[in-house]
């Protein structure tokens, strides 16, 4: 193994660039750069997201945080007013062509905002840096209708399976109806996504999948939620950020029951978050983007490592 | 028999799936959505010869496979099954004609090969890339013309037939590349 970078110096000076560009952007607009820690008490309680632990710092143990999300929120509600922050991530067991284990993302938040009117400022940061871009949108439902000729609410699971099993091979049997929407998705329809110089977004996910989206008030399936794909590549995800303290605590202890249930370490809720909303987080709207990914689209780059000075499988 | 997670796969390991051994040709992972994260992977299912491709959920164990490659010396074959010794053990294992199954054309008497062994049984025989064959058969050479425009089929004391130059004879030795069936050169 060698000790030497595994990006080219010229990579490196590329991303100081990007930097740079992102925040002149955010200055002109007057959202302010912030910084919260990447180590906390708490960590999330997401059933398919695992942070990493870290002993001796605090009473019972603490996380390396998986997006800066929680504490950004606590500053929004302290009103903080728009903010945002180009930080690591850290996620456990993620590592491929596209995913380090620990990443760069940039995260911001718009007081006043709604997910539509973050959208368009999401083109035109990106239109800034990657140059001419035409912009294409799909709601989640669309996508599949075009793609797959399906209609992802009303499919039953049975033709969801046999349709997923042919275009993908041998599953696991006890998949969910999400998990294979997911993999198709994945598989069939996000390659295509975002080719052509264009900056493709997806939105109305359905209800199932919304995070920490509100949910449509007038078409209750979707939440208000979307994702920004270029050159086949999963960008940016991006939602009208709940405010309801109740709805999210609900969110929350669901998945520790989900938790408990599947033999995964139930989270400890952080209340610290839970008290910000129940102050009153304004009302808002959010988006964190893979920087590196920027950054590979950027360069034209197909892995990871390639734009990482030392990425985990050679660190 | 070990485990291993999806989180460790890389290309080259050997899983056990259907009770049958298996390398691992690809393996991606991603998590779509927001929801859990896969491994996507490609097998090769090694005594059929058929790809997979196969989705594991991330951090799933499966059952590893006692694969070991080892290179052994060709000793001779009783038309049933070829032989083949460690070199430095001098311990000996027997190859059916599925495990050699093509290569048979190639083997060499004291031709070092590479042998992969499932549960110390051979499964699959590799010859060496380059071997020494001699031509046993063919049409007569054209004398003079060594153009090498043209060539021509000939069969070699081991069976295999290849392409070769028009100026080669009956008896001549020749360097045929394995992998692909082709002539290399005179030996």
């Amino acid at each position: 193994m060698s000790w030497k970078p595994s990006s080219l110096i010229a990579t490196l000076k590329a991303r100081a660039d990007l930097n740079a560009q992102v925040r002149e952007f955010f200055s002109e607009k007057k959202v302010l750069e912030v910084e919260t820690p990447l180590l906390m008490e708490h960590g999330v309680t997401d059933r398919y997201m695992k942070s990493m632990r870290v002993d001796g710092v605090f009473k019972v143990k603490g996380f390396l945080q998986t997006s800066p999300e929680f504490a950004m929120k606590r500053l929004l509600a302290a009103g903080s007013g728009s903010i945002y922050q180009i930080c690591k991530a850290f996620r456990l067991d993620e590592s491929g062509t596209r995913h380090n284990p620990e990443f760069s993302m940039l995260e911001w938040y718009r007081v006043g905002f709604s997910h539509w009117k973050l959208m368009d400022e999401t083109f035109e940061l990106l239109a800034g840096i990657l140059g001419k871009r035409t912009r294409v949108n799909y709601s989640y439902q669309d996508a599949f209708e075009y793609y797959l000729h399906i209609n992802p609410y009303q499919i039953t699971l049975e033709e969801l399976k046999s349709k997923s099993e042919r275009l993908l091979g041998e599953l696991p049997d006890d998949l969910e109806r999400d998990d294979y929407l997911s993999l198709l998705f994945e598989d069939q329809i996000e390659p295509n996504l975002g080719l052509e110089n264009t900056i493709t977004y997806i939105t109305d996910f359905p209800a199932s999948q919304s995070a920490l989206a509100t949910i449509d008030p007038d078409n209750p399936k979707v939440a208000q939620r979307f994702e920004v794909y270029i050159e086949g590549f999963e960008l940016a995800n991006g939602f009208n950020e709940l405010q309801d303290a109740e709805e999210q605590l609900a969110r929350f202890e669901a998945d520790n029951i989900w938790r408990k249930e599947n033999n995964l370490e139930e989270i400890v809720i952080d209340q610290h978050f839970i008290g910000a909303l129940k102050s009153g987080l304004p009302n808002c709207a959010g988006i964190a983007l893979g920087m590196d990914r920027l950054l590979m689209i950027k360069l034209g780059l197909e892995d990871i490592s390639q734009v990482l000075a030392f990425p985990i499988n050679t660190n | 028999m070990g485990t291993i997670s999806t989180n460790e796969l890389r290309n080259g390991i050997k899983i056990m799936l259907d009770g049958e051994p298996c390398s691992v040709v690809d393996n991606q992972f991603v998590r779509p959505g927001k929801g859990q994260a896969f491994s996507k992977t490609k097998v090769l299912y090694l005594l059929t010869g058929r790809t997979v491709e196969k989705t594991f959920k991330s951090g799933e164990s499966i059952e590893t496979a006692d694969i070991m490659d080892t290179s052994m010396e060709y000793l001779y074959t009783d038309g049933e099954f070829w032989y083949f010794m460690d070199s430095d053990t001098f311990e000996q294992v027997s190859a059916d004609s599925k495990a050699v199954g093509d290569n048979a054309k190639y083997l060499i008497e004291q031709d070092k090969c590479h042998v992969m062994l499932w549960n110390e049984n051979p499964i699959q025989i590799t010859p060496p890339n380059f071997v020494v064959l001699e031509v046993t058969d063919t049409d007569p050479g054209l004398k003079g013309d060594t153009s090498g425009g043209g060539s021509k089929a000939a069969t070699m004391h081991t069976g295999a037939v290849v392409r070769v130059p028009l100026f080669v004879n009956i008896g001549d030795k020749l360097k045929i590349d394995t992998r692909t069936n082709e002539y290399v050169s005179r030996a």
